[in-house]
């Protein structure tokens, strides 16, 4: 499983202006894994800026939390920024990476209020793998289960 | 009943978590509650009574154990929640408790005399007469040695005590004589044992600068990382500190405890169980550990003379270990 985007996509994914994409990516969440997330204990977030940084593309995504779901920001300020790779953020989302792994060989940073974003980090931990997919529309939901079944084949876990 | 022998004990910071100690090979998990009654109170960690159920549930109906850490010190106004933790693990079915604290000791005794009691790491007891002495007056089942004392050391203690001894053999290590140390409340006035954790999610800082990463607790620079250098816990112990205009680890370079190659010694000894650290870890962390602990622990239980570790079982193991490098700890030590 390789995922690291063409230099020159990454040149122009970089290039598009922030809301447009936290837009798109915080729609896309709502639309699949919010509905088995919405129960959590939401609460400490309110009011709360995320920013996830995708190193590899240079894609920096601004949102927060409300109670209908993440709500795009535009950019600026965040409490607390996460930054790794395209391919790092895709095995932490599909459960084959450990966060502290990846933190210890520096390839995940977490910068701002740590409290805030170990207890990010802990809750979505705390949700099993199934339920998530469970949330997924059918066809999305079993091919993403297909990738993270393979790569655990693929001793890539 | 016989003595148990190598259990293998893994760390559950989440249900996902038990459930992947449970499906991979765990005999037991250990797990805490969501305050600072244990040694791992971090945001959005641990069990709430509906996960806590659900994880006996799970772990019983596949015949394996869990056990409880109520590890730290209560103090006087807040003793009244500890000794409600106690009660909520013997409700909620939990087959032993693990305590540091000897006056919650004596209200487990007490209050549920059927329910086991572990002497926890954080207790500190290191020669077997303390860890007697806990036996005697708390009927103490098992205890939880200290990553401090040598091999030989440890078969002394098992040599003359009725306790079960359960020795670490995997993960993060702690130099302080578990229990003991104080070095966090120096910089953010929280202990690990009534904080409960010796790197507070709140007094810890990271910021990547032009000169490399750097760690703060509570504003005190604990360490700055090159880029191509490895980052260890935010704890002051594997920071890297000026001592007579020498800039380096002073106290303890950040490092993992390995003690796979030690299995046939800790077999022949009569270990009873071995822990593998990491409440704070995520779910992939726990399958992946206890899947080599669990083929390990089995190999060294066919054949204790044949075994060698493979390859593959350490390369897995140092993928996933703090520091860049693994160490056998106090346990292999020429000094005493
Ligand atoms: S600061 Fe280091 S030695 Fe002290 S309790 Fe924490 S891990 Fe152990």
């Amino acid at each position: 499983m390789k995922l690291t985007p063409p230099a020159a996509l990454a040149k122009l994914l970089a290039r598009l202006p922030a809301y447009p994409a936290s837009l798109a990516f915080a729609t896309a969440f709502n639309l699949t894994v919010w509905k088995s997330l919405q129960d959590l204990d939401w609460e400490a977030l309110q009011e709360r800026r995320f920013c996830v940084h995708v190193r590899d593309t240079g894609i920096k995504l601004w949102f927060s939390v409300a109670t209908s779901g993440l709500k795009a920001e535009k950019a600026g300020q965040a409490d607390v920024t996460f930054t790794a790779t395209l391919m790092d953020f895709t095995r932490l989302a599909l459960r084959l990476e450990d966060p502290d792994t990846l933190f210890f060989n520096r390839r995940l940073l977490i910068e701002g209020d740590t409290d805030l974003g170990l207890r990010v980090k802990n809750m979505l931990d705390g949700v099993e793998f199934e339920t998530l997919l469970a949330s997924f529309p059918g066809v999305l939901g079993r091919l993403v289960n297909r990738v993270r079944e393979r790569a655990l084949r693929e001793g890539m876990a | 009943m016989p003595k148990p022998l190598l259990e293998l004990i893994c760390p559950a910071g989440s249900l996902p978590a038990l459930k992947a100690a449970v499906d991979h090979g765990a005999d037991s998990v250990y797990l805490g509650l969501k305050d600072n009654t244990n040694a791992r109170n971090f945001s959005g960690l641990n069990f709430d009574a509906k996960a806590l159920a659900e994880g006996v549930r799970y772990a019983h109906a596949k015949n394996r154990k869990v056990l409880m850490a109520l590890n730290t010190y209560p103090q006087p106004t807040t003793l009244k929640r500890w000794q409600q933790a106690v009660d909520t693990a013997a409700t909620a079915g939990l087959d032993a408790i693990i305590l540091a604290d000897p006056g919650l000791m004596a209200y487990a005794m007490k209050t549920h005399p059927h329910l086991r009691l572990h002497l926890s790491v954080q207790g500190s007891a290191t020669n077997y007469e303390a860890i007697n002495f806990y036996h005697e007056h708390f009927g103490i089942q098992r205890a939880v040695v200290p990553r401090v004392l040598s091999l030989p050391q440890v078969e002394n203690v098992v040599q003359h005590t009725p306790v079960e001894i359960e020795l670490f053999g995997f993960g993060g290590l702690c130099v302080m004589v578990e229990g003991r140390c104080l070095l966090s409340s120096y910089a953010c006035g929280d202990s690990p044992n009534t904080f409960g954790a010796c790197s507070p999610g709140h007094a810890v800082r990271w910021q990547q600068t032009p000169t490399g990463m750097e760690t703060r607790l509570n504003g005190v620079l604990i360490d700055r990382y090159a880029d191509h250098e490895k980052a260890g816990y935010p704890t002051l112990c594997k920071g890297r500190f000026e001592v007579q205009g020498e800039t380096y680890y002073a106290l303890e370079e950040p490092t993992s405890l390995n003690t796979l190659e030690m299995l046939p010694e800790m077999h022949r000894i009569g270990i009873a169980a071995i822990k593998i650290e990491g409440r704070q870890r995520s779910p992939a962390y726990v399958a992946q550990v206890t899947q080599v602990w669990r083929a390990a622990i089995d190999a060294v239980k066919r054949n204790p003379a044949t075994f060698k570790p493979q390859p593959a079982w350490l390369t897995q193991l140092d993928k996933v270990s703090e520091g860049s490098m693994h160490t056998l700890g106090a346990y292999y030590r020429p000094w005493k």
